[in-house]
C-alpha cells in the first residue's frame, strides 16, 4: 500500500488552469493523460500511469487532466476519446495515443523522445 | 528458476475471478495476470440488470471491483500485466510477461474477447477522433451532436440508449433487417424518440479522414442498393466480439473463429489446460455463464492436480 501511495504522488494533476505552466513551457517533456471518473479504461491505465511517473521521475513529467473539470484544455486539443494521451515537448505535442496501452509501449514512446 | 505455481490465470473478467476465488477458496494459491483490459468487457457497461442477486442492478466496474476483492480476499495474487507468451506445452507451463516468466502446473484461460471493428481503413484512422467503440467512455464528447451506432446485438441497443443522454440524435445502422438482440433490450431501444434506424444498411465509408475528424458516414442500403451520406460526429461501433486467442494458436485447438474448443466441462485439448468464458463461448456470453465457466475451470483444474500423472509431480 505504502509503495502505491508513493507511486501515486509522483503523478501530477493537470487544470485548464495550470497547464500552459505546468505542461507547455516545461523544459521536460510532459505525458498528459486525458481521462474521467465514469470511464472503465481510464480507470485500469491508473497503475500504468503511476509506475511511469514512478519509473521516469526528474526526464519525464507524468500527469492526468479529469476532462469533465477541465473542458477548455480537452476541447482545445479535440479529445474525443478516453483515455486519450499526449506527449508535449517544449509545448508541442510529439506523440498521440488513444486506449488502453501496454506500459511497455508508453515506455518505448519516452525513450525516443528522451534520446533524441 | 521462477517458482512453480499450482495455478496461473490469465484473464480477469468474471470467468478469470471466479476461477481465481473457486481456486483460492481450494487452497491453490492462483496467480492471476489480468491482461490489458482488466476487468474485462464489464468495465465498458453501466448498469447490469441481470447479475442475480442484485435486483436494482449493479454497475459493471463496481461488480469487477467487488470481484477482484472477493478473490483477493481468499488469497488469489493478483497482478498488473499482460501475457506475451505462452508454452502450454513445456512442464511445467510457462507464461511470460513483458518482464517476468511465470510457470504453473495448470493453466486457465479466460482472456475473453474484444470489440469487432467494421474493417474500413477509415475507421481505423478516425478511431479516437469520432470512431469508437466505448460508448460509456466517449459519449461524453458527442453531447447535443448527432451521431451513430452500428451493431444489431444487445451491446448496439445498451449502446443506443445510453447515448440518447448526450447525443440529439443517435442513428442505429444495421446490415439486416432483424436484430440480434433480446427483446427487452430492442424494446427500450424502440420506446426512445431519439433513435433511428437505418436496416439492411452497411457503412461502406467514414468521412472525414483528411480533416482527422467524423464529419458523416455513406450508407449503402443492401437490398436498394442505394447510397446515403448521413451527416453526423461519432461513430461508434457494436458489432460483436472477436476471442484474444493469438497466444494459443498453434498450441491449442481453435474453431474456424478463433475460439478455444473445450470438451468435458472447461477441458482443452492439452492436459491441464482448462479455458473459460468468452474465449470458449461464442454462444451465450453473459456475466453469469463466463463466471459459471470460470468455476467449472477452477474445480477442473483443482481435480487434475489432485490426480497429476506420477511423471509430472516432480516439476
Amino acid at each position: 500500500m505504502a509503495t502505491e501511495n508513493a507511486q501515486a504522488l509522483n503523478v501530477q494533476t493537470f487544470t485548464d488552469n495550470n497547464f500552459d505552466e505546468t505542461v507547455l513551457k516545461s523544459g521536460a517533456p510532459v505525458l498528459v493523460d486525458f481521462w474521467a471518473e465514469w470511464c472503465g479504461p481510464c480507470k485500469r491505465l491508473g497503475p500504468t500511469i503511476e509506475a511511469l511517473a514512478t519509473e521516469y521521475a526528474g526526464k519525464v513529467t507524468v500527469g492526468k487532466l479529469n476532462v469533465d473539470e477541465n473542458q477548455n484544455v480537452s476541447f482545445k486539443y479535440n479529445v474525443k476519446a478516453i483515455p486519450t494521451m499526449l506527449l508535449f515537448k517544449g509545448g508541442q505535442i510529439v506523440e498521440s495515443v488513444v486506449g488502453l496501452t501496454s506500459k511497455e509501449d508508453l515506455k518505448a514512446l519516452f525513450d525516443k523522445h528522451l534520446g533524441a | 528458476m521462477p517458482d512453480t505455481r499450482n495455478v496461473i490465470v490469465i484473464g480477469s473478467g468474471p470467468a478469470g475471478l471466479t476461477a481465481a476465488l473457486y481456486s483460492a477458496r481450494a487452497n491453490l494459491q492462483p496467480l492471476v495476470i489480468e491482461g490489458l483490459e482488466a476487468g474485462g468487457q464489464l468495465m465498458l457497461t453501466t448498469m447490469v440488470e441481470n447479475w442475480p442477486g442484485h435486483r436494482d442492478g449493479i454497475m459493471g466496474p463496481d461488480l469487477m471491483t467487488e470481484m477482484r476483492a472477493q478473490a483477493q480476499k481468499f488469497g488469489a495474487e493478483i497482478i498488473h500485466g499482460n501475457v506475451t507468451s505462452v508454452d502450454v506445452c513445456s512442464s511445467p507451463i510457462t507464461v511470460k510477461t513483458s518482464d517476468t516468466e511465470y510457470r504453473a502446473k495448470a493453466l486457465i484461460i479466460a482472456t475473453g474477447a474484444s470489440a469487432k471493428l467494421l474493417g474500413l481503413p477509415s475507421e481505423r484512422k478516425l478511431m479516437g477522433h469520432g470512431v469508437s467503440t466505448c460508448a460509456t467512455c466517449d459519449g461524453y464528447f458527442f453531447r447535443g451532436q448527432e451521431i451513430a451506432v452500428v451493431g444489431g446485438g444487445d451491446s448496439a441497443m445498451e449502446e443506443a440508449v445510453f447515448l440518447t443522454k448526450f447525443a440529439s440524435k443517435v442513428t442505429l445502422v444495421h446490415r439486416r433487417d432483424t436484430l440480434r438482440a433480446s427483446k427487452i433490450m430492442q424494446d427500450k431501444a424502440r420506446a426512445n424518440s431519439k433513435i433511428a434506424w437505418m436496416l439492411d444498411s452497411e457503412v461502406e465509408e467514414i468521412n472525414d479522414t483528411g480533416k482527422g475528424e467524423v464529419t458523416s458516414m455513406r450508407i449503402r442500403n443492401n437490398k436498394t442498393g442505394i447510397r446515403t451520406e448521413v451527416p453526423l460526429a461519432g461513430v461508434f461501433v457494436a458489432i460483436g466480439h472477436t476471442p484474444n486467442t493469438a497466444l494459443f494458436r498453434g498450441q491449442l485447438e481453435l474453431d474456424a473463429n478463433g475460439y478455444v474448443i473445450t470438451h468435458d466441462g472447461s477441458k482443452t485439448n492439452v492436459a491441464g489446460v482448462f479455458a473459460c468464458g468468452d474465449v470458449q463461448d461464442h454462444i451465450y456470453r453473459q456475466a453469469i455463464t463466463a463466471a459459471g465457466s470460470g468455476c467449472m475451470a477452477a474445480l477442473d483444474a483443482e481435480r487434475y492436480l489432485d490426480h497429476i500423472p506420477e511423471h509430472l509431480q516432480t516439476v
